[in-house]
C-alpha cells in the first residue's frame, strides 16, 4: 500500500473522492440474502408444521365431540372406550386422575431429590466433583425412557415393591411407574435448577457469608430465593415431561385402556392420557371410528394441559425474574 | 489534602500533640531506611495484631510476610497498584478467603487476643464480628427492610426488628431516604444508597470491625463523599479497615495508611504482594519512609 495512511485509498469501482459506500451486487451480498431466506424457512418450518399438528388434532377433537358430550369426557367417571356397544364409555377422568397420580408420585420423588442434589452441586460440592457430576446428571435426563420402563418392569415391582408390599401389588401397578418417572425427570430437575442457582452472582453469596452466615443459611436464604425463577422452571419442565411420558407409564403402569373407574390404589394399574394414546395408535381402531377420533380428544386435553402448565411458569418465571447487572 | 485528618474525629483517638511528635520525630529519618511500625501504634489498643502473614492460591504465593497493627477506632485505609495483594490481605481479616478453594494464610493474625486461624475458630463466628463491605454494592433481591434485617435473623439477634432496622438505617444515614419505601425492593435504589444500605446491613449485626473493599470504586463522587463521612461517624464506634484505589481517599479518611506493592523479583510469573510501608497516613503522604513509597503517592508510579 503507497500513501500516507491519512489519504483515503480510492475505492475500487467507486466514483467521487470519498471510499464507496453503495451496494453492489457482489457474490458476498447474494450469499448473505441466501442465508437469511434459509433461516427464515427453517424457523417457518417448525411454525407450521406445529400449527398443522394442532390443526389436525382439533379436526378429529371436533368430530369426537359431535359423538359425545363434553361434560360425559371431561367428568364421566368410566373410560372404556374400546368396549362395544352399552359397555362403552368415554368418561376421562380415570385416565385423567391416573396421569396426575402417577405424575404427582413422580414430583414428590423428583423434587426433594433434585432440588437438595441441586443445592449439593451449586453450594457444596467441590468443584472437582461438580466436573464429573455434571456430565453425568446431564447423560441420565437423556437415557431413553424404554430403558426406564424396562427396569421398572422386571425390577421395581418384582424386586421391591412386592417384597415391601405383598403379592397384591399388581404387574402395572401406579407406584412403580411413579417413581420411575421420578427417576426419569429428576435428572433434568436437578440440572436446571442447578444452572440457576449458579447463576446468582457470587457477590450476593459473599454479602450473606460477610455477615457471619453459614453455607446453609446462604444456600437456602439467599442462593434459593434469588434463583426461585430458575428453579420454578426446572419444576414445571420436570412436570411437563412426567405428564407427557409414554413408554415408561406403558410398561410400568398400565395402558389406560380400560378403566371402568378411579382408580386410588397406588398398588393398581391405571395409566396415563399418553399411554393410552400409544397404545390405541398401535392398537386396531379402524380410521374414522369413534375409538380412533378418542385418540385425538384425549391428545388435545393433554396438549391443553401441557399448554396451560407452560404458560403458568412463564408467568412465575416473570413474576421471580431477577436481574443482575 | 493530609491535612484533613486532622479533623474532630482523630483528635478523639489520637491526642493531637502525640501525632505530631511522631511525625516531627520522623522527620530527621531518613526516607531510605528500612519501613518502621507505626509509632502511635504504643497508645491505643491494637484490635488485629498481623505477623508474618502469608497467603497462598493453591500453594503460589500471593502475599508475603505481612506484619501490621490494626488500631481500635481507627480507619485504616491499605493502598497500592492492582495485584498487590491488599484485597487478599483485607479478606484475611475475617477469613473470606476460606471460600475460595486451594487459598491458604500462614503466620498469625491475632484479633483481641485470639488467633484467628486456630483449629477451634469457627470462620462463620469470625464474621459476625468482623463485617464486610463490597467493592460492587451487592443488596440481596429483597426489601429494603429485609436485607437489614437478614443479619439479625441469621445470628439470632433478640430485641424489636423494626428498631435494629430503623438503627442501622439510621447509622448508615440512609434512614430519612428509605424510611417511606421500606417494603421496596432495594434493587431500585441508586448504587450510591445500595452502598449505603450493604454498609447499614453489615451494621445491624453489630460487629467489632468493618472491613471495606474498594467500597466507593462503583460510585459517583458524591455518593463517595457520603460514604466517606459515615465511615469518619462510625469509626467512634468502630473499627475500619478499607482498601482503595483512590490514594485521595486514602489521605481524607484515614488515620493510618499501609502500603503495599508487586514484588517481581522473582519473574512476571511469580508476582508477590508485599507489605512495603504502615504508617500515620500524614506521613506516608507527605514524608514516607521508603522510596517505592514515595514514587506511588507521588504518581510516579502505579
Amino acid at each position: 500500500m503507497a500513501g500516507t495512511p491519512n489519504t483515503p485509498q480510492p475505492a475500487m469501482g467507486g466514483g467521487g473522492s470519498g471510499p464507496n459506500l453503495l451496494r453492489t451486487r457482489s457474490p458476498r451480498a447474494i450469499g448473505e440474502g441466501a442465508i437469511r431466506v434459509s433461516l427464515f424457512v427453517a424457523a417457518a418450518i417448525s411454525v407450521i408444521t406445529t400449527t398443522l399438528i394442532v390443526l389436525s388434532l382439533l379436526r378429529e377433537t371436533v368430530a369426537f365431540f359431535g359423538d359425545v358430550g363434553a361434560t360425559e369426557f371431561l367428568f364421566g367417571t368410566k373410560w372404556t372406550p374400546q368396549l362395544a356397544g352399552d359397555q362403552q364409555s368415554f368418561g376421562m377422568l380415570p385416565v385423567l386422575v391416573g396421569t396426575l397420580y402417577i405424575t404427582g408420585i413422580a414430583m414428590l420423588v423428583a423434587v426433594p431429590l433434585g432440588l437438595l442434589a441441586a443445592i449439593y452441586l451449586a453450594e457444596y460440592a467441590p468443584e472437582r466433583v461438580r466436573k464429573i457430576v455434571k456430565p453425568i446428571l446431564e447423560v441420565l435426563a437423556g437415557v431413553p425412557t424404554i430403558v426406564f420402563g424396562f427396569f421398572a418392569l422386571t425390577f421395581i415391582t418384582p424386586e421391591l415393591l412386592r417384597p415391601l408390599l405383598g403379592p397384591e401389588v399388581q404387574q402395572s401397578n401406579q407406584l412403580a411407574a411413579g417413581l420411575l418417572v421420578g427417576l426419569l425427570v429428576l435428572p433434568t430437575v436437578a440440572s436446571v435448577a442447578e444452572d440457576a442457582m449458579t447463576a446468582v452472582p457470587y457477590s450476593l453469596r459473599e454479602g450473606a457469608f460477610g455477615m457471619g452466615a453459614s453455607r446453609l443459611i446462604v444456600s437456602l436464604r439467599v442462593v434459593f430465593p434469588a434463583a426461585l425463577s430458575g428453579i420454578i422452571a426446572a419444576l414445571v419442565l420436570g412436570a411437563s415431561r412426567a405428564i407427557g411420558e409414554t413408554l415408561v407409564i406403558l410398561l410400568a403402569g398400565g395402558s389406560g385402556q380400560l378403566l371402568p373407574q378411579v382408580v386410588t390404589s397406588p398398588t393398581d394399574a391405571s395409566g396415563s392420557m399418553a399411554a393410552f394414546i400409544a397404545s390405541t395408535a398401535t392398537g386396531d381402531a379402524p380410521t374414522g371410528s369413534i375409538e380412533f377420533e378418542t385418540i385425538f380428544a384425549v391428545g388435545f386435553t393433554l396438549f391443553v394441559i401441557c399448554l396451560v402448565l407452560n404458560l403458568l411458569s412463564i408467568r412465575l418465571v416473570g413474576k421471580y425474574r431477577q436481574v443482575y447487572e | 489534602m493530609p491535612e484533613k485528618t486532622d479533623t474532630a474525629e482523630s483528635q478523639i483517638t489520637k491526642p493531637m500533640d502525640e501525632q505530631s511528635a511522631s511525625s516531627s520525630a520522623h522527620h530527621e529519618v531518613s526516607p531510605h531506611l528500612e519501613p518502621k511500625p507505626a509509632e502511635a501504634a504504643a497508645s491505643t489498643e491494637a484490635i488485629f495484631d498481623c505477623k508474618g502473614v502469608d497467603v497462598l492460591y493453591s500453594g503460589k504465593l500471593a502475599v508475603a510476610d505481612v506484619d501490621a497493627p490494626i488500631m481500635k477506632n481507627e480507619i485504616t485505609a491499605l493502598i497500592g497498584p492492582s495485584g498487590c495483594g491488599k484485597s487478599t490481605f483485607l479478606r484475611c481479616l475475617n477469613r473470606m478467603n476460606d471460600l475460595i478453594p486451594g487459598a491458604e494464610v500462614r503466620g498469625s493474625i491475632v484479633y483481641h487476643g485470639q488467633d484467628l486461624y486456630a483449629k477451634d475458630v469457627d470462620p462463620v463466628q469470625v464474621r459476625k464480628h468482623i463485617g464486610m463491605v463490597f467493592q460492587k454494592p451487592n443488596p440481596f433481591p429483597k426489601s429494603v427492610y429485609e436485607n437489614i434485617a437478614f443479619g439479625p435473623k441469621v445470628v439470632g439477634m433478640k430485641g424489636d426488628m423494626d428498631e435494629i432496622v430503623e438503627s442501622a438505617l439510621r447509622r448508615a444515614s440512609l434512614w430519612d431516604d428509605v424510611k417511606d419505601r421500606l417494603k421496596d425492593n432495594a434493587f431500585g435504589m441508586s448504587g450510591g444508597q445500595q452502598q449505603r444500605l450493604c454498609i447499614a446491613r453489615a451494621l445491624a449485626v453489630q460487629p467489632d470491625v468493618l472491613l471495606m473493599d474498594e467500597p466507593c470504586s462503583a460510585l459517583d463522587p458524591i455518593s463517595t463523599n457520603r460514604i466517606e463521612d459515615l465511615m469518619l461517624e462510625l469509626k467512634e464506634d468502630f473499627s475500619i479497615v478499607i482498601v482503595t484505589h483512590n490514594m485521595q481517599q486514602a489521605a481524607r479518611v484515614s488515620d493510618k495508611t499501609a502500603f503495599f506493592t508487586v514484588d517481581m523479583t522473582g519473574g512476571e510469573s511469580n508476582r508477590v504482594g508485599r507489605l512495603v510501608e504502615h504508617d500515620i497516613t500524614e506521613k506516608i503522604f507527605t514524608q514516607p519512609s521508603d522510596k517505592r513509597t514515595e514514587e506511588y503517592v507521588t504518581g510516579k508510579f502505579g
